[in-house]
């Protein structure tokens, strides 16, 4: 996100106070992505908060990253029907295979991992979302091959 | 005033006071943690809990209005039940690890568990293994020992103006932690160890530097010497476990002699050249036309802070190193060649109240050719664990004097230690310099005291002078906000980072009160009151080495060995 966009959503909460943090957080993720540590100090003079404040406001939600997607954006569901369908060990082979705790993402850029509490296809369980489109009941396997379909794209992307 | 039944017997409270507040006068000892005497009320850890007869539960007494006619228990078998219990939760996750722990002794955590009877662990909760953060030269913060109290985010927010930490996360992921969860190092941290202070457990200490003492005394290449800071000396013997406010210099140095350091340098020596240094720049400033109004630079958590959160005030700075710095300077760029000795063999220690000097020590302009001048810096408590280590017995020590040249001191240079010393100092030699008399009364009253903001305005000569002295950072902001809206009465500003001064620094003895801080404060005075020598600009010592080796203030080798220059930080703040 440029300056000047977070510039003009800060201009749209002029002389706003603290109870205006998380709508500004949440415009400026929308927006960027994530919270980038610029954006952070900046909305903190705007607001005259401590970036530790705004840290501490923005990890007390599961809503907000502090790095910028990967490429491919995992979005995992912990909502209990998952939950019951065995989301936690799908969590803890990602967690393995990506090499990613949940906010994070790879150095090279390709994954970034997330948990939401619940996408809305509870029976379809456990369910993951890949840049919007939608796997049901995948299971550690199932989501070795996505995986590792996506870095076979990378790589005929490479070589072309 | 209201009365009230406390366990039958009844007592006095205040308007607005509250339950807690009444219950301690009457020497009724409840049990607190989060609670901060000074700073409102946040009931978090519900550890202070008493019955009040028709409230519902249990009330907390640190937060809880005392009001008339009310009848409270404080040691009913509910309430006791109820503050075990938190303790024991507090446990759960807690690590055994008393043997090992810096805070072992001085813990408010073990004090609470063996009071309230805490014989066997009854809950067993996940361990939070979350890494130490040694990354700070000054504070090292183990989050497995934090009980999430939250007591040095409130003291780093209110009373330092720096909120370098707070809660991050949620339900049993809450930690504290700085923005980004980032190593302390690269925070707005600076580095001031005021949390530690306030710290109930093991969960933050100063980066110890004991070890590396220990093993250069014992290296025969080595020549060790040490340097001790104004207020170190009224603070040592409360870890020998005597009452604050007593004066063991001559002990301590006895002291240093028999673990082996070659010299006892006394940085109160360097007090007085700062002064020398100080008052010249201040001079020059008015003559020149240069910028006011100066503000000190002898406290390098203030200096951090301008260099953080104001760069815009690094010009107000004076360009002079601290005491500390200009006493290792001298050590290794004058006293070491004359001595004969290769600076990179001489290891210079430095004893101070505080944990910010640690990080002062380490930048990198404190190093020529990346030789340091101060080598390592200890705190008052880390003295007072070396003293242990080695098996003196301080207080049956026969006092014995500092070494020649940089020991000589005067009472100007000492009472640096407390708030509004160096300003009295300053005052004191710069009515010389401009006037050529001495100030007919030394003590300079408005300036005393424990008060953050404290002013002066002085006539000296023909000179109208505006004069403020600030400690604890947050009174320093405020100050910095009149300046920035326009306030232009000041000439020169003496900031010190901690509340008080150096006599309540970050590296001070644990568990001590605000009255302890008081009465060292008074020891220092009075020091002042009972020597003869109690201006700057007549400490022989520092007149020889102007004429020996520095030539005048602000010369060229003064400038080269005794200033220096600042640098805004890229940091979130
Ligand atoms: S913090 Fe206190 S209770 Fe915990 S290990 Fe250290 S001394 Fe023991
Ligand atoms: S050392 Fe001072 S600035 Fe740093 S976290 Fe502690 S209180 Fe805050
Ligand atoms: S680090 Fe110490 S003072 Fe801070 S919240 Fe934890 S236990 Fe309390
Ligand atoms: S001390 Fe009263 S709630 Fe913590």
């Amino acid at each position: 996100m440029s300056t000047m966009d977070l510039e003009a959503i800060l201009k749209k909460h002029a002389g706003a106070k603290r109870d205006a943090l998380i709508p500004i957080l949440q415009e400026v993720q929308e927006a960027q992505g994530y919270l980038s540590r610029e954006a952070v100090t900046r909305i903190g003079r705007h607001l005259n908060l401590p970036a530790s404040k705004i840290f501490g406001v923005a990890t007390f939600y599961n809503q907000f990253r502090f790095t910028p997607k990967g490429k491919y954006h995992v979005m995992l569901c912990r909502g209990t029907a998952c939950h019951v369908k065995g989301s936690q060990k799908l969590l803890d082979s990602a967690v393995k295979l990506l090499k990613l705790k949940p906010g994070e993402t790879s150095r090279d850029k390709l994954f970034s991992l997330e948990i939401v509490a619940c996408m809305g296809a509870c029976g379809l369980g456990p369910v993951v979302n890949l840049n919007g489109e939608f796997h049901a009941a995948v299971s550690s396997r199932k989501f070795a091959k996505i995986v590792e379909d996506c870095r076979q794209k990378e790589l005929e992307h490479a070589q072309n | 005033m209201i009365q009230f039944e406390a366990d039958g017997k009844t007592i006095e409270a205040r308007d607005g006071e509250t339950i807690l507040g009444a219950l301690r006068r009457e020497g009724v000892n409840v049990p607190t943690l989060c609670h901060m005497e000074g700073l409102s009320p946040t009931g978090a850890c519900r550890l202070c809990v008493v019955e009040v007869e028709g409230a519902p539960g249990l009330v907390p007494s640190c937060s809880f209005p005392a009001s008339a006619g009310m009848k409270v228990k404080t040691r009913t078998p509910r309430v006791l039940e109820a503050r075990k219990t938190i303790v024991e939760l507090l446990l759960s996750n807690h690590p055994d690890d008393c043997l090992y722990c810096a805070r072992s002794g001085k813990c408010d955590l073990q004090t609470l568990a063996r009071d309230l009877g805490v014989r066997q662990r009854t809950y067993r909760g996940a361990r939070n293994d979350r890494p130490l953060d040694i990354s700070s030269p000054s504070i090292t913060r183990d989050p497995d020992k934090c009980v999430l109290c939250g007591r040095c985010v409130r003291v780093c927010e209110e009373i330092q103006g720096v909120a370098a930490i707070d809660f991050i996360g949620r339900g049993s992921k809450t930690t504290v932690a700085t923005a980004f969860d980032r190593g302390l190092n690269v925070s707005s941290c600076v580095n001031c160890g005021q949390c530690i202070l306030v710290c109930p457990t093991g969960a933050l200490t100063e980066h110890s530097n004991v070890e590396a003492v220990v093993a250069a005394l014992a290296d025969p290449s080595k020549t060790v010497v040490v340097q001790h800071a104004p207020s170190v000396s009224v603070q040592l013997a409360e870890e020998f476990g005597i009452k604050a406010g007593l004066d063991v210099d001559g002990k301590m140095v006895a002291a240093f002699r028999r673990m082996g350091f070659a010299r006892v340098f006394d940085t109160s020596f360097t007090a007085d050249l700062t002064i020398m240094e100080e008052a010249s720049e201040l001079a020059h400033r008015v003559a020149t036309g240069g910028v006011l109004p100066m503000m000190t630079s002898c406290s390098p958590g203030w200096i951090k802070f301008v260099e953080t959160f104001y760069p815009d005030f690094m010009p107000n700075l004076s360009s002079c190193k601290s005491p500390q710095q200009m006493m290792g300077a001298i050590i290794k760029g004058f006293w070491a060649p004359n001595q004969k000795l290769d600076p990179a063999n001489v290891i210079s220690v430095s004893i101070m109240p505080c944990t910010a000097k640690k990080f002062e020590a380490e930048r990198p302009e404190m190093a020529p050719n990346h030789v340091p001048d101060v080598d390592y810096v200890l705190t008052t408590r880390e003295l007072g664990e070396l003293i242990r280590r080695f098996g003196l017995d301080l207080m049956a020590l026969e006092s014995e004097t500092a070494d020649t040249p940089f020991g000589e001191r005067t009472t100007a240079g000492k009472i640096f230690g407390a708030s509004g010393g160096v300003m009295e100092a300053a005052v004191r030699t710069a009515h010389f310099l401009l006037t050529g008399k001495e100030l007919e009364n030394l003590e300079i009253r408005p300036l005393r005291g424990a008060k953050g903001i404290k002013e002066l305005r002085a006539k000296i000569g023909d000179l109208e002078v505006g004069a403020a002295v600030v400690s604890g950072l947050g009174n320093a902001r405020q100050l910095l906000e009149q300046l920035k809206a326009g306030r232009k009465d000041l000439h020169f500003i003496e900031v010190m980072t901690c509340p008080g001064g150096c006599i309540n620094g970050g590296g001070q003895p644990l568990g001590a009160d605000p009255e302890a801080a008081k009465a060292r404060m008074q020891a220092l005075y009075k020091i002042d009151r009972s020597e003869a020598v109690r201006v700057s600009h007549k400490n022989t010592e520092v007149k020889r080495l102007y004429d020996d080796f520095l030539g005048r203030p602000l010369g060229e080798k003064s400038h080269k060995l005794l200033h220096t220059h600042y640098a805004k930080r890229e940091t979130v703040i």
